[in-house]
């Protein structure tokens, strides 16, 4: 129980639990949505939540791996953005939507 | 003055995060989830990591999410139909959401103990010369297999974007 009052420093815990809260929503957004950008920026959301424990775990040890692995992670992300991106703008040129229920060619 | 800004920026990302599932509008969802990398750059700079931070501001913030913006535009997507989810997500896909984040927390709490506190200005690894060192003498190897991956990328991204496929 954190007492009202402040505490002077923050607890290294509250971050790691906002980095599972960020990525909760991020399953959240993978699962209910049906427009494939707004799941794909689901999936940016918990690559950024992974990112937030990376580097909290970098302060904890005081090493600066964590951010050169948070860095790797930030290039992964624009790697997979283009592509992503341009496979969704082949989509929709070739079947006119947006929907990811109505993409199911390699279904079954 | 620490737990202030924490529990601000803290509120800011999570507030975002929900309105990025909750709207019906890819642009609003795209706005929130600058709202997140935004907040985030700031807890990075309160944990000690200057690059990484900047580093957030500019390529997601930045970059990534222009690239998002712009397509939404391109394709002039709009709101997206109501349709039914399957049974298993509709019923079981909130309470499972729940018991996930409660094992993360508790997980969380008995791994670490609640006096360690995060002191803004005792990390001092973060800046650009300590990890320029690092990654030019340790991980040397993945920085130069990192730009093969994003050639890769360039050219999947031309490939795709410019033959249809039947």
């Amino acid at each position: 129980m954190p007492e009202l009052p402040l505490p002077p420093s923050v607890p290294l815990a509250w971050y790691l639990i906002l980095s599972a809260i960020l990525f909760t929503l991020g399953i959240a957004g993978f699962l209910f949505r049906r427009n494939v950008i707004t799941v794909f920026m689901s999936i940016e959301l918990m690559l950024n939540a992974v990112n937030l424990s990376f580097v909290t775990f970098s302060y904890k040890f005081k090493q600066v791996d964590g951010h050169i692995f948070s860095f790797f992670v930030m290039v992964v992300a624009a790697a997979e953005a283009a592509v992503g991106l341009a496979i969704i703008l082949t989509i929709f040129k070739n079947r006119q939507t947006l929907e990811i229920d109505e993409v199911s060619s390699l279904k079954n | 003055m620490d737990a202030i800004l924490f529990l601000l920026f803290a509120a800011i990302a999570v507030v975002c995060g929900l309105n990025l599932v909750l709207q019906s509008h890819p642009i609003s969802s795209a706005l929130s989830l600058v709202g997140v990398m935004g907040s985030l750059a700031v807890l990075y700079l309160l944990l000690g990591g200057e690059f990484i931070a900047a580093a957030q501001l500019i390529v997601y913030a930045g970059a990534i999410m222009v690239l998002f913006i712009f397509v939404i535009m391109l394709l002039n997507a709009g709101i997206e139909r109501k349709i039914h989810l399957s049974l298993w997500v509709k019923y079981a896909g909130v309470p499972l959401l729940a018991v996930f984040i409660g094992i993360a927390g508790f997980v969380i709490q008995r791994m670490l103990p609640v006096t360690e506190g995060v002191k803004f200005g005792a990390m001092t690894h973060g800046n650009p010369l300590e990890i320029g060192r690092s990654l030019f003498q340790v991980y040397l190897l993945p920085f130069e297999v990192t730009s093969v991956l994003i050639l890769i990328a360039i050219i999947g991204a031309v490939v795709l974007a410019s033959k249809e496929i039947e």
